[in-house]
C-alpha cells in the first residue's frame, strides 16, 4: 500500500529558510541544506523548496541550495517559486530537482503546464494552488504572486484544468489556514480530491497531529507543513507513529 | 583502483543524484553520452525519467542499444532504473505501441483503475517491496533489505515479464506488479534507489559490491 508522504516545506529567501504567517511576517529558520539533512534523518518522505523571493538575481542562490541539497539528501526534491518557462524548469531539474512546482506562471500561461509535462513527464509538474475562501464561505478563489493577487479563477475548476493540461500533482494551500495552526481546510481538500485523480498535497494550517490524520481521511496523498517542523514543535517520527496508530500507511 | 561505473546520459532526466548516490557507495562514476564509451566500464546504469518513445528513439539513434546488449553479453553488470528499466522490455503501450530493447520478454502497461474504483495515477510515493524467495540474484540485490521495506516510486506504467523467474520484487498498487527484476548480471528496478534514502543506497551498494566481485 502506498504510504502517505510527510513533506516539510522550506520557504527559501536569499539562501535562508524563513517562515511567515498568512504569507507575511517572515522569521529566519536556518540553513536550507542543514535543515534538509536533518529532515531526511528524521524520516521526511520528500522535501519542497519554495523560493519565495524568486527574483532573478537571487535565483542563482536557490540553484546552489538545490544543488547542494540534492548531493547530500537522497529523497525527492520539489522546487518552486518564480518559474516562468520550460527553460527555467530544465535549469532546476539539472541542478537536482525532481519535480517543479508552478503557481503564478501556470495561471498566467496555462500552456506552461502542458509544455512542461510533455517535455519532462507529468510526474515532474506540480501545480501549486493558493486558495482563499470567498466571503460567501462556500467557494474558493485562486490567488497568485505569493498570495498577493486575487484572480477570478474558481479553485475547483482550476484544479481540474491543471490536471487536464498535464499536472502530475496538486499542491493545495489554504491561505486562510496558512501559519494559523488551526488545521487544514478539510472542505477544500474534499472538494478537490473528489474531482482530480492525481495526488493532492495538503498545505496550510497544520498545528497538531490530529490535523494530519483528518486531512488524510479527506483524500490527501501527502501532508505538508513548515513552521511546525522547523521550530521543532512536532517531530516527524512522532507524527508518523501517531498516523500509523490511526491506520494511515506511512513509511 | 576502484570500480568504474558509467551512468548513461541520453537526455532523459537528471543524472546527478544517481551518480552522487553511486559514488557514495564507493564506486568511481562517469556520466557518458556516447555508446562507444561503454566498453571501458565494468558496470553501467541506465536511468531515465520521461516517456518511452522518445527515450528508445534516442537510445537507438545513438547506438546505445547495441552497446548495452554487448555489455550484457560479456556478463558485465547492468542496472536499469525507472524508464531505464522499462526500456529493457520487448514493448511498451505508452502513447501507442513501441518496441523496446527486448532484453526481457514482456510488456510495459498502464495502471488501470479497477471498476467503480478510483486509482491515483501516477503511482507516486513510497511503497513496499516484497522479495522473491526463488530468485537467487534477488538475494544479492536485496542483501540487508527486508520484505516490506519502503522505496520511492514515480510511474504510470508497470512492467510485466513473460518469464516470472525474472521477478526480484513485487509491490501492491491496485494490482501486484513486478517492481524489480534480477537475473545474473541484469538488474532493473521500477523505483528510484537514488531517491529511496537509506534503503535505496543499500541497493546501490549491493550493485557496486556485486560488480566488484564480477570483475
Amino acid at each position: 500500500m502506498l504510504a502517505v508522504r510527510v513533506i516539510p516545506c522550506l520557504d527559501v529567501n536569499a539562501g535562508r529558510v524563513v517562515k511567515g504567517t498568512n504569507f507575511v511576517d517572515l522569521r529566519d529558520a536556518g540553513d536550507p541544506v542543514e535543515i534538509a539533512k536533518r529532515y531526511n534523518i528524521e524520516g521526511a518522505d520528500e522535501l519542497v523548496f519554495l523560493d519565495i523571493t524568486a527574483s532573478s538575481d537571487k535565483r542563482n542562490i536557490t540553484l546552489d541550495v538545490v544543488k547542494k541539497t540534492a548531493e547530500q539528501v537522497f529523497i525527492p526534491l520539489t522546487v518552486g517559486g518564480g518559474i516562468r518557462t520550460v527553460d527555467d524548469m530544465r535549469t532546476l531539474l539539472k541542478a537536482g530537482a525532481d519535480k517543479i512546482s508552478i503557481n503564478t506562471a501556470a495561471v498566467q500561461n496555462p500552456r506552461l503546464i502542458h509544455d512542461g509535462s510533455r517535455k519532462f513527464g507529468n510526474q515532474c509538474i506540480v501545480v501549486a494552488i493558493d486558495a482563499k475562501r470567498e466571503p460567501s464561505g462556500t467557494e474558493w478563489k485562486v490567488y497568485t504572486h505569493g498570495g498577493r493577487t486575487r484572480t477570478n479563477l474558481d479553485v475547483i475548476e482550476w484544479a481540474k484544468k491543471c490536471v487536464e493540461l498535464g499536472a502530475g500533482e496538486i499542491l493545495l494551500t489554504s491561505m486562510d489556514r496558512d501559519g494559523t495552526k488551526d488545521g487544514y481546510d478539510l472542505d477544500l481538500m474534499e472538494q478537490i480530491t473528489k474531482v482530480v485523480d492525481v495526488p493532492v498535497i495538503a498545505s496550510g494550517g497544520a498545528g497538531k497531529k490530529e490535523h494530519f490524520v483528518d486531512v488524510c481521511k479527506k483524500g490527501a496523498s501527502a501532508v505538508l507543513a513548515a513552521s511546525l517542523f522547523h521550530f521543532k514543535q512536532l517531530e516527524i517520527s512522532d507524527l508518523k507513529n501517531y498516523m500509523r496508530q490511526n491506520n494511515i500507511a506511512v513509511r | 583502483m576502484s570500480l568504474k561505473i558509467a551512468v548513461i546520459d541520453y537526455g532523459m532526466g537528471n543524472l546527478r543524484s544517481v551518480s552522487k548516490a553511486v559514488e557514495l557507495c564507493g564506486a568511481e562514476v562517469d556520466i557518458i553520452n556516447e555508446a562507444n564509451q561503454i566498453e571501458k566500464y565494468n558496470a553501467i546504469i541506465l536511468p531515465g525519467v520521461g516517456a518511452f518513445e522518445p527515450a528508445i528513439k534516442i537510445i537507438k539513434n545513438k547506438g546505445f542499444d547495441t552497446a548495452v546488449k554487448e555489455h550484457i553479453s560479456k556478463n558485465k553488470m547492468f542496472l536499469g532504473i525507472c524508464l531505464g528499466f522499462q526500456l529493457l522490455f520487448s514493448e511498451s503501450y505508452e502513447d501507442g505501441l513501441h518496441k523496446g530493447l527486448d532484453i526481457i520478454e514482456g510488456s510495459v502497461e498502464k495502471f488501470v483503475a479497477p471498476k467503480n474504483e478510483k486509482l491515483i495515477i501516477p503511482h507516486m510515493g513510497w511503497n513496499k517491496i516484497f522479495i522473491s524467495k526463488q530468485n537467487q540474484t534477488a538475494q544479492e540485490m536485496y542483501k540487508n533489505i527486508n520484505d516490506g521495506d519502503y522505496v520511492y516510486f514515480v510511474h504510470s506504467y508497470f512492467c510485466k515479464p513473460d518469464d516470472k523467474n525474472w521477478i526480484a520484487t513485487t509491490t501492491d498498487y491496485s494490482i501486484n506488479f513486478c517492481s524489480s527484476v534480477a537475473n545474473g548480471n541484469v538488474w532493473g528496478c521500477q523505483f528510484h534507489p537514488e531517491k529511496s534514502s537509506e534503503i535505496g543506497l543499500r541497493i546501490l551498494k549491493n550493485f557496486v559490491e556485486h560488480s566488484e566481485e564480477q570483475c
